[in-house]
């Protein structure tokens, strides 16, 4: 299957960022991936991809390390394209439209990303959440104070720093500095969240406040996490997938994979008996 | 085949502090030299150094007393107008190798700049001898051009150094905000690194500001005022060499001034610029 294959979805135009649709169960694939394959120069990453992550739920990969659980969440924003070389085949869906044929700042500003270790800017707190709505030409610059507390409320952090909006980001903690981010991301009002691996640079107390803020995020956000942390994904995710060498073994709502799992390499992953 | 293990102990004993003892003088010898230039300087030409010298115009032989000042301002001249041309080109180009172009471009990019640099001092001022002074003469801006020139391939290099230094995910937080590529390098990239780009270019500028064979047949060298660019202009490495070599005590104490007054410039250009990376913060990670 080639990308092309979606363009009759093209002429979907970009809805705004969607309100909480409670009656529709968050049952509307957001985002949907058919026969995926993902490649880093001659290495085959990714084997036929297929899923859907739901609008307005938490949604969490797991899988040993190198399993492909972070390239695919990278599929999702694009940001694969930094690194030479790679390519993907097959068809990515945001809202129906195809991702791979997105305008990529467009794509990225509707879907935001975490990284794995907490990366400020070196710049004052509120310039750090400004800087989205700034270059996106968004806010106009009254209202970004206002957007900035939203954004910083959001991410749960407003309380800790409304006094000190202009010092630099780097004299916050590092918990405080991966919520920061965090509020960066939700300050261009994404529709979905990627957070790659977000806690695993943080101490137990930091990340259960990043798991708490993310049962507020997903009100009006869609949430993809990767995760090491088997008790994670079971603490925050809606759906879970359980990725093993590229392969994307099982995918169901979390209770089913971590209570009645129907693979036995899922069962085995989430006993702790490899990985 | 076994040696008395206690001589063997002496022996390893006196190799250790032989070693420890000729290093040590070695850096003792390398570090003094600079204090060693930096007092000579002071005795010869500190104790001659007055107001006049900042002042006043270069006299005549024979008449006592006179300064420098045309040096002086002919020397500022000249820096700034080699600022003005090699800083921008050294620095644009540096974004484009640190940021755009590929690994083998870049490397070919890399070694053609390293030749650059390589190219010996009095051989750029020839260049600049036969394509400004022989269209409009001996000048500043033709000592200007050649010190541009020399600027360049460091600006170049430093500006991709500290580029590079900036980490990744940096770049990446910004691009996963939407942000193109040449706006994340202007509105986080290179103000990451600002602090040292901004020392780069003054360690550059100390380094080419005491070069004197490319002067010397590009600026030239005058005793009087230096209007406007295009006439020619004393500057104060030359006026030290022409001071230097003259049979005059009085003109050999000016040069020793003048040497002084250099090297104090270029010290403070120095210690400032370090001082600026030691004060920025740290692009670290918690």
């Amino acid at each position: 299957m080639t990308p092309q294959a979606s363009s009759k979805f093209e002429t979907a135009a970009s809805p705004n960022p969607p309100e909480p649709k409670p009656h529709e169960g968050g049952l509307d694939p957001k985002i949907r991936s058919t026969h995926l394959d993902f490649f880093y120069g001659a290495y085959h990453a990714l084997h036929d991809i297929n899923l859907d992550v739901h609008s307005n739920k938490v949604t969490a990969f797991i899988g040993p390390s190198g399993c492909g659980k972070s390239t695919f969440l990278r599929t999702m924003n694009r940001m694969y394209e930094t690194i030479k070389s790679t390519r993907v085949q097959g068809q990515i869906l945001l809202d129906n439209e195809n991702i791979l044929e997105m305008e990529v700042s467009h794509l990225r500003r509707r879907v935001g990303m975490v990284f794995q270790r907490p990366n400020p800017f070196p710049k004052s707190i509120f310039d750090n959440v400004a800087y989205g709505p700034k270059i996106n030409g968004m806010v106009s610059r009254s209202g970004m104070a206002e957007r900035v507390e939203q954004s910083l409320r959001r991410a749960a952090l407003w309380e800790e720093v409304k006094d000190k909006l202009h010092k630099s980001a780097f004299d916050l903690s590092g918990g405080q500095q991966q919520r920061l981010c965090i509020a960066r991301a939700l300050a261009v009002d994404p529709e979905v969240l990627l957070l790659d691996e977000p806690c695993s640079a943080l101490d137990p107390i930091a990340t259960a406040k990043i798991e708490e803020l993310l049962f507020q995020v997903k009100h009006n956000c869609t949430v993809v996490i990767v995760t090491h942390n088997m008790q994670q994904a079971a603490r925050v995710a809606d759906y879970t997938g359980f990725f093993l060498l590229g392969k994307l073994v099982e995918f169901d709502s979390t209770e089913v994979i971590f209570k009645t799992p129907k693979v036995k390499a899922t069962e085995d992953y989430i006993t702790g008996r490899f990985g | 085949m076994r040696r008395d293990p206690g001589r063997l102990s002496f022996r390893r004993k006196a190799v250790n502090a032989i070693m420890l003892n000729v290093t040590g003088v070695c850096t003792l010898i390398a570090v003094g030299l600079l204090f060693f230039v930096l007092g000579y300087l002071f005795v010869k030409g500190g104790f001659s150094l007055n107001f006049d010298f900042f002042t006043k115009l270069p006299v005549p032989v024979g008449e006592m007393g006179g300064g420098m000042a045309n040096a002086l301002v002919g020397s500022a001249k000249v820096l700034l107008l080699a600022t003005f041309i090699g800083v921008p080109i050294g620095f644009l180009a540096g974004v484009y190798l640190a940021e755009y172009a590929g690994t083998a471009f870049a490397s070919a990019i890399r070694f053609v700049t390293d030749l650059l640099n390589g190219v010996p001092s009095i051989v750029i001022g020839i260049f600049a001898y036969a394509i400004i002074v022989i269209k409009i003469g001996f000048s500043t801006l033709a000592g200007g051009v050649a010190l541009g020139v020399m600027m360049i391939p460091i600006a170049l290099r430093s500006t991709e150094e500290f580029l590079r230094s900036v980490p990744v995910p940096l770049r990446e937080g910004a691009m996963a905000l939407g942000a193109t590529k040449s706006r994340t390098i202007l509105t986080v990239v290179i103000p990451a690194a600002i602090r040292g780009l901004i020392s780069g270019m003054m360690l550059n500028l100390a380094r080419v500001a005491g070069e004197t064979a490319p002067l010397l047949f590009t600026a030239l060298g005058n005793q009087f005022w230096s209007p406007g660019w295009k006439q020619p202009t004393a500057t104060l490495p030359a006026m030290i060499y022409e001071y230097a070599k003259a049979p005059y005590e009085d003109w050999h104490r000016q040069a020793w001034a003048a040497g002084f007054v250099l090297l104090m410039l270029v010290l403070v250009v120095n210690i400032t610029a370090r001082s600026i990376v030691a004060g920025g913060f740290s692009h670290k990670q918690r």
